[in-house]
């Protein structure tokens, strides 16, 4: 590695030889605005905003061209401020500035640049595509008059998760961003993952928003509104609220649902317990009859859609198991209702997810059983953000209050698993000690060959059986992973967990949107799973999902045992070929 | 659509290889009759080369050449630049849009002619000039114009 | 003039037999017997820059490319001939393709690259067969191929057509529409010399470029230097058209005044007096009758805020409108311009929109401005040479024609 000496507006620094002006500047403590770079993922130089000036009369852009030895650079001159401006004009005259209403309001980082510049209004024409808003999809929004073609979405779409729905189009002004042959999104192979809208740096692409819908449910006396949340919102909610990265909000995150009007509310990690009991069961199965090896994991609704697009013939390695929302769901409209003496008819259940994929998933024609919906809504993390905003409830100030129980007791349902590989470790934990009552020690994960984001381990789960696992997320892992499959090298594994969005639940779709400037130098899953691991030093651990009690009690009552025919009528569910 | 064997045929002379996509795009427009890249065709050729359709329909829609729409049987390109807008392009334009009743971009009701502005084909020293498929003709005038069309018609029996 | 057009009309243009009788592949077997660092100080010799536009030193540029050391290693003859008003690539390929092809050969072995890519533009479609059947004919006399006239070294060309994009005469966007993708320029560094098609170090050379290598290896680089100027030495082959009375490619030497060169090609039809020239293509500088005694070189025409370009000149007379070529010019850009970058993207867009304002009489002070300040941010800022050339026929006709741009508009000061 070869350093050099850079002088950046006065400040000298030693810097590696190859690294970017941007960085570079970052060390000598200057930002340089920048608009279409995404760091490890996209330094096209599209935008030009990044321009500075590298001696010479030169002007490059910061994020694409390295440094050299004894390079002078200049990042604030009035010949680059007189420019830059005009860009951001440009730009500006380019995009449909709805900032009163636009759901990107005070996260946009085009409002943010064109406020740090001083720029009050463009003096250029504007002119912005015309083309409607793209509604189609259950999950994501597509509105092309804000796009300003930075390409950020084409390449996480294309380079990280490896779907490809995205593209631009056309060329010139005509040059757009859109699906193939001009088709809407959910004629696409979109799986659902909203990596999209968490990289967008305006409000080009936003969620569909439920919250409509979710109030009529809670203004409506005659029903009643449960919620359930998914871990990893907790995780992050606290951001939505100006908290730091990372801050447990849980409590204040329940006491909050329950001032909006929620009846009930819910941790999705009870039924994530069911779920490795139904799982690992499943799994036991399918080792014994030696059939349908590796089995998959199915929670990931992106990866499920994945699956049935790209590789449906592959589906009888899908494990038959809803996700844990959905077996929630179901059994909050059986087994609840029954206890409270609720009409399932008149229940309405919403999911809080940092997931945009959970949206699509709720609406599967097959997630019902007898007639009803397991899940009526799906919000994200944001959209909760917005409804406790929008009621007035001043959630830094909240006192922590508790989830509800089935059985009307607290203690039982709050095995967080933070680290990735969590439902799956648990399911193999049950199925250790089903099968001889063993207790597994912490499983060790090895990087599987260099390839980031694809885990794999061998447990040993008896003394004569010995259990291959891997684990993968991100679209580019599970295509490495599924193509593995597809040629028939993965014959010798068990059991794989599969998760559609890079870094897990906690970089989901439906989560806070960060300014790509932050992503640069912080580490988005290392600091939100701070929060899940503060939760679960402080709470009782349930190292074994079947000694949880109200799920003891759940089987004891209600199902009679994992994979029953009730728990098959329940929480089991079935794939479609889309391809 | 174009039967699949003439279509694995042009890939197979590409080597099957993405990174030929453009030659074979070209190509495969050239041997369907409405000179366009259909949503079928693109489909099956993204498949068999193994990249989303998305990248197939970004380079259909780049490149002035590929067409993702169907074009006529002749695709009259009438060159709109410099030179031979200093030489009479305007004219040449009235005479086929009065030929053929049709505007720009558009395509005549019985399939047979498509118009489309071009710039420079670097036929400069024979302004105006235009290009219909591989020949281009030059120092156009009316009656020229009209020949080139019956000619083309009468070919078709 | 016949230098590097020396063969025009000489023969049929596709009998090889016909141009070996004409001393042809006699440039290539000298450049095999000086050795490859010496015919690379020929060409550094002949002051040879690089005719496609950007002007680079060719010799210079060879050197580098042998320097590269990479598994593979490409020379690609840019025949995408997009400048509007150039059409000299297009003769030199039809009437002297052998030429071409030992200037490749030629070129290939001195960089030590052994496969070569005619890029030819999809315009040019009629001559596509004509690529083809000369490659494979020097192939069957062994001039490409494997071991090319035992020395070891061993070249294949063959043809890729272009699909109407201007852009992709560019380096960067023609090797991304060579692997499949939109034909868009890629940011620098690295270099398409070190990394260009698909990653390897890649040598992206004129039509006429190659062409001149061969002619001065064949007739000795003294013969070259002896024409044009001493600042400027050599032969430019020209494409003259528009208002003239005998458009077409004539070979001239450097130092000719742009009044001699439109002499050669008769001079203004109906004898009218010439209203304005374009040099060098869509992004060349746009001159005034009052500045035709200058003298084709890059210096001189550098001291008019013009370059050599392409070597187009597009002549437009008395009647003709500034203002109407101009917005023509800018439909240009609007049409070929990539989509990639803000300044290019938004720049053309904005810029057709204040030309249709002066045309009009209802631009302001304010609108001059912004045109000024358009055309400045493009120059500096744009990602690709195209972007930050685009500006020079408007820069140009501002300088020269200013009173074309005559406000009209209200400028409300209350």
């Amino acid at each position: 590695m070869k350093y050099c000496n850079v002088t950046i507006d006065g400040v000298k620094i030693n810097v590696p030889d190859d690294m970017m002006i941007l960085d570079a500047a970052k060390q000598a403590g200057i930002i340089v605005p920048t608009l279409c770079h995404l760091k490890g993922i996209s330094a096209t130089g599209a935008c030009r905003v990044c321009i500075v000036e590298t001696g010479g009369g030169k002007v490059q852009t910061a994020c694409s061209f390295p440094v050299a030895e004894g390079m002078m650079v200049k990042t604030n001159t009035p010949k680059i401020r007189e420019m830059r401006k005009t860009i951001l004009e440009m730009i500006i005259a380019n995009h449909n500035a709805e900032c009163t209403t636009c759901v990107r309001s005070q996260s946009c980082e085009l409002q943010s640049l064109a406020m740090i510049y001083g720029i009050e209004d463009s003096h250029f024409k504007k002119k912005f595509n015309q083309e409607p808003v793209d509604m189609s999809s259950a999950t994501i929004v597509r509105d092309q008059s804000k796009c300003i073609l930075c390409g950020r979405c084409v390449s996480v779409c294309n380079g990280v998760q490896n779907i490809g729905a995205l593209g631009f189009i056309g060329r010139s002004i005509d040059m757009h961003v859109g699906l193939a042959y001009e088709h809407q999104l959910s004629e696409s192979t979109c799986i659902n993952c909203g990596q999209c809208i968490v990289n967008c740096p305006v409000g080009a692409l936003k969620e569909r928003d439920y919250l409509s819908e979710v109030q009529l449910a809670l203004d409506d006396p005659t029903f009643t509104v449960v919620v359930q949340t998914a871990p990893a919102v907790r995780a992050a909610l606290g951001e939505v609220f100006g908290l730091p990265m990372g801050t447990p909000v849980t409590g204040k995150m329940v006491a909050s649902l329950k001032r909006l009007g929620f009846d009930y509310v819910f941790d999705t990690d009870f039924a994530a317990d069911v779920c490795i009991m139904e799982e690992g069961t499943e799994l036991l199965n399918r080792i014994r009859a030696g059939a349908h090896l590796p089995m998959i994991t199915s929670c990931s609704p992106g990866w499920v859609k994945y699956a049935e697009t790209f590789y449906p013939e592959l589906l009888p390695h899908m494990s038959s198991c809803k996700s844990p929302q959905n077996m929630m769901g179901a059994l909050l409209k059986s087994h609840f209702a029954e206890i409270k003496g609720i009409d399932p008819a008149k229940m309405i259940v919403v999911s809080v997810m940092p997931c945009t994929a959970k949206k699509f998933e709720v609406e599967r024609q097959e997630l019902e059983v007898d007639g009803i919906r397991d899940v009526d809504f799906s919000i994200t993390t944001r959209e909760l953000g917005r409804l406790i905003k929008k009621a007035g409830i001043d959630f830094k100030y909240l006192n922590d209050e508790k989830f509800d129980d089935f059985y009307g007791d607290s203690t039982g349902s709050a095995v967080i698993f933070g680290a990735t590989g969590g439902v799956m470790e648990a399911a193999l934990r049950t199925v250790a000690d089903i099968i001889n009552g063993n207790d597994l020690k912490e499983i060790e994960y090895t990087v599987v060959r260099g390839i980031q984001g694809v885990k794999e381990a061998k447990v040993q789960v008896t003394p004569d059986f010995t259990a291959k696992i891997a684990v993968a997320h991100g679209g580019k892992n599970m295509h490495y992973v599924m193509d593995k499959l597809a040629k028939g090298e993965l014959s010798d594994y068990h059991f794989i967990e599969l998760m559609a969005c890079p870094g897990g639940c906690v970089n989901g779709g439906g989560q806070p949107i960060v300014d790509a400037k932050a992503k640069m130098h912080i580490d988005l899953r290392v600091e939100r799973a701070k929060a899940l691991y503060h939760e679960d030093s402080n709470i009782l651990h349930y190292r074994k999902s079947h000694h949880n009690p109200s799920v003891m009690k759940l089987y004891e009552t209600y199902l009679d045992a994992p994979n029953s025919h009730k728990a098959h009528h329940l929480l089991h569910t079935s794939y479609q070929r889309r391809d | 659509m174009v039967e699949t064997r003439v279509i694995d045929g042009i890939l197979g002379a590409y080597q099957n290889d993405a990174v030929n996509l453009l030659q074979i795009l070209l190509k495969v427009q050239s041997v369907e009759p409405k000179n366009y890249v259909s949503e079928e065709v693109a489909m099956y050729v993204a498949n068999h080369l193994d990249i989303p359709i998305s990248r197939v329909y970004e380079v259909v829609t780049y490149f002035a050449a590929l067409s993702h729409k169907p074009q006529g049987k002749h695709v009259i390109q009438i060159c709109n630049t410099t030179v031979c807008q200093l030489n009479g392009f305007n004219e040449v334009l009235k005479w086929f849009k009065d030929a053929l009743k049709i505007n720009p971009g558009e395509t005549t009701a019985d399939g047979l002619f498509s118009m489309k502005l071009t710039p420079c084909i670097g036929a400069c020293d024979i302004s105006p000039a235009i290009k219909i498929g591989t020949n281009v003709y030059g120092n156009l005038t009316k009656e020229k114009v009209e020949e080139i069309l019956s000619e083309l018609r009468g070919a078709i029996s | 003039m016949k230098f590097i057009t020396a063969n025009f009309d000489q023969y049929d243009g596709k009998d090889i037999q016909a141009y070996i009788g004409l001393d042809g592949f006699s440039g290539l077997k000298k450049a095999i017997e000086m050795g490859p660092l010496a015919t690379i100080e020929e060409v550094k010799e002949s002051g040879l820059q690089g005719r496609g536009g950007a002007e680079y030193p060719t010799g210079r540029k060879i050197e580098q490319a042998r320097i590269e050391k990479a598994e593979r290693k490409f020379v690609i003859c840019n025949a995408d001939e997009g400048e509007p008003g150039t059409f000299k690539d297009r003769e030199l390929i039809k009437k002297d393709i052998y030429q071409l092809i030992e200037g490749m050969i030629i070129v290939a072995y001195c960089a030590n690259a052994n496969e070569g890519v005619i890029y030819c533009r999809e315009e040019y479609d009629w001559m596509h067969e004509h690529i083809c059947t000369s490659i494979l004919k020097c192939k069957e006399m062994g001039y490409l191929g494997i071991n090319i006239l035992d020395t070891g070294f061993s070249f294949e060309i063959s043809l890729f057509s272009g699909a109407g994009s201007y852009v992709c005469g560019e380096g960067f966007a023609m090797c991304e529409s060579m692997e499949g993708k939109s034909g868009r320029p890629r940011s620098k560094p690295p270099y398409v010399k070190q990394e260009g098609y698909l990653n390897y170090p890649t040598l992206v050379i004129n039509v006429e470029t190659l062409s001149a290598i061969t002619a001065i290896m064949k007739f000795g680089t003294s013969n070259f230097t002896d024409l044009g100027t001493p600042d400027c030495p050599g032969t430019k082959v020209i494409s003259i058209s528009g208002k003239v009375n005998k458009p077409g490619v004539y070979e001239v030497p450097f130092g000719k005044t742009l009044e001699e060169i439109i002499a050669l090609a008769e001079g203004v039809k109906g004898d009218k007096r010439i209203g304005f020239v374009q040099i060098g293509g869509a992004s060349g500088g746009i001159l005034p009758e009052s500045a035709l005694k200058t003298q084709f070189t890059y210096r001189e025409l550098k001291s008019k805020q013009v370059s050599v370009g392409s070597g187009a000149i597009v002549v437009a007379d008395e009647d003709d409108n500034i203002l109407d070529y101009l917005e023509n010019v800018g439909q240009f850009f609007i049409h070929e311009s990539c989509g990639k970058c803000v300044p290019c993207r938004e720049g053309n867009r904005q810029l057709e929109i204040l030309l249709g304002k002066f045309k009009h009489k209802t631009a302001t002070i304010d609108d001059v401005k912004m045109y000024k300040d358009i055309l400045d941010m493009m120059s500096e800022a744009s990602l690709c040479g195209s972007g930050r050339t685009e500006p020079v026929p408007f820069k140009t006709a501002f300088t020269y024609f200013e009173d074309a741009f005559a406000l009209g508009g209200s400028h409300e000061i209350l």
